[in-house]
């Protein structure tokens, strides 16, 4: 008998527990289907030499970040002396795609843009940044249109995916990566990867 | 609008005021809401109506709880834009699909494949109806029981006397 009311309350216990869990989940992320994959190859101009085109190739035998960034993004921003202490003090390569730096900027019109001034504009913009701020990437490239943002399922800005030295796509990291973001998730993930090359 | 045509004053007037500000804001946003700024249809119209049914049944991962079809959200152009593309050049439906799922997971699907991480997204609202038929079942049955208690030789001789309308209790 004593069973028969205790059993209400146990199923009131599993939910609270359920939910306890769940409100800590967030609903908004979406789990890449690309970890554990090759990361999908590109050739965008450099940044700093447009004239150049760069890829996940030129990044192989090492563990990297790709780090998807644009000046616009206020997001980035908050990273960025971050991603720049990352790059000076504990060496890690880090790559930035910029994504859509003209087009992604709601207060521009892109339209009235060619694709040369297009290109420009962005050149200027992120040049300007990264000497005003300081520039953690090995190189960074143009993204323009968002399409190899589209390959990496990238569905916001900031995002970083961790690379290792074959090429494969280990994790990725949505949003601004902090200090407790890169001391609780990244960084062991990254001593692992830098530590078995060795 | 009726009211309004025959000149009535004080509030039929502001009603009809109300009512047409009312209209003005829901055609502008829904015009707002119709003219993706960036999207760009293609010629073909077949082409757009595949694009636009597909377009449905994709999720945008921005806001998400629109398709990307009606989402104006920067991504869902761009992705709305590479539906288009594809099936304009030649490829299916389902290479489209398999595309997207590839890059941003079974998220984007509003309806989820039947695979064993999602058995219980499939079968569960199944299951706990069956659950509950049963349970119901099982009470119904039981309670059917207990209502029906044999009666004593004793009862059964003084429910007889009563039918007979021999009580002794009479009501009344």
């Amino acid at each position: 008998m004593k069973l028969k009311y205790l059993i209400p309350f146990l199923i009131f216990v599993a939910l609270v527990a359920l939910f306890a869990y769940a409100f800590r989940l967030d609903p908004r992320e979406v789990p890449s289907p690309l970890v554990g994959k090759p990361a999908p190859a590109f050739a965008l101009p450099r940044v700093d030499a447009p004239g150049t085109l760069a890829g996940p190739a030129d990044l192989r035998g090492q563990p990297w970040l790709l780090n998807v960034w644009a000046t616009w993004c206020v997001a980035c921003r908050e990273e960025h002396a971050m991603l720049v202490r990352l790059a000076r003090e504990e060496g890690v390569p880090i790559v930035g795609l910029n994504y859509k730096e003209i087009r992604g900027d709601a207060e521009l019109d892109a339209s009235r843009l060619s694709p040369q001034e297009e290109r420009e504009a962005a050149l200027l913009r992120a040049r300007t940044w990264l000497a005003q701020h300081g520039d953690p990437y090995r190189f960074s490239v143009l993204d323009l249109d968002g399409r190899v943002a589209i390959d990496y399922g990238v569905y916001g800005v900031p995002e970083t995916f961790l690379i290792d030295a074959e090429g494969v796509i280990r994790y990725k990291h949505v949003g601004p990566i902090d200090e407790q973001a890169w001391r609780e998730v990244l960084q062991p993930k990254w001593a692992a990867l830098a530590g078995a090359k060795r | 609008m009726r009211r309004g045509e025959k000149r009535e004053s004080g509030v039929g007037g502001l009603v009809r005021g109300i009512a047409a500000v009312v209209a003005a804001c829901c055609f502008g946003f829904a015009w707002a809401a119709e003219e993706p700024p960036k999207a760009q249809p293609v010629g073909d119209p077949a082409i757009e109506a595949r694009a636009l049914k597909l377009g449905h049944e994709l999720r945008c991962l921005v806001c998400q709880n629109q398709s990307i079809a009606e989402s104006n959200a920067e991504l869902a152009h761009d992705l709305m834009n590479q539906v288009r593309e594809q099936l304009a050049a030649g490829k299916s439906e389902e290479e489209v699909r398999a595309y997207l799922v590839a890059r941003y997971g079974d998220f984007v699907l509003y309806q989820p494949p039947l695979k064993a991480s999602t058995v219980a997204l499939w079968a569960g609202p199944f299951v706990l109806a069956l659950a509950g038929v049963l349970a119901l079942w099982r009470v119904l049955r039981r309670r059917s029981r207990e209502e029906m208690p044999a009666l004593s030789a004793e009862e059964a001789a003084h429910a007889q006397a009563l039918l007979r309308g021999e009580g002794k209790e009479e009501r009344s």
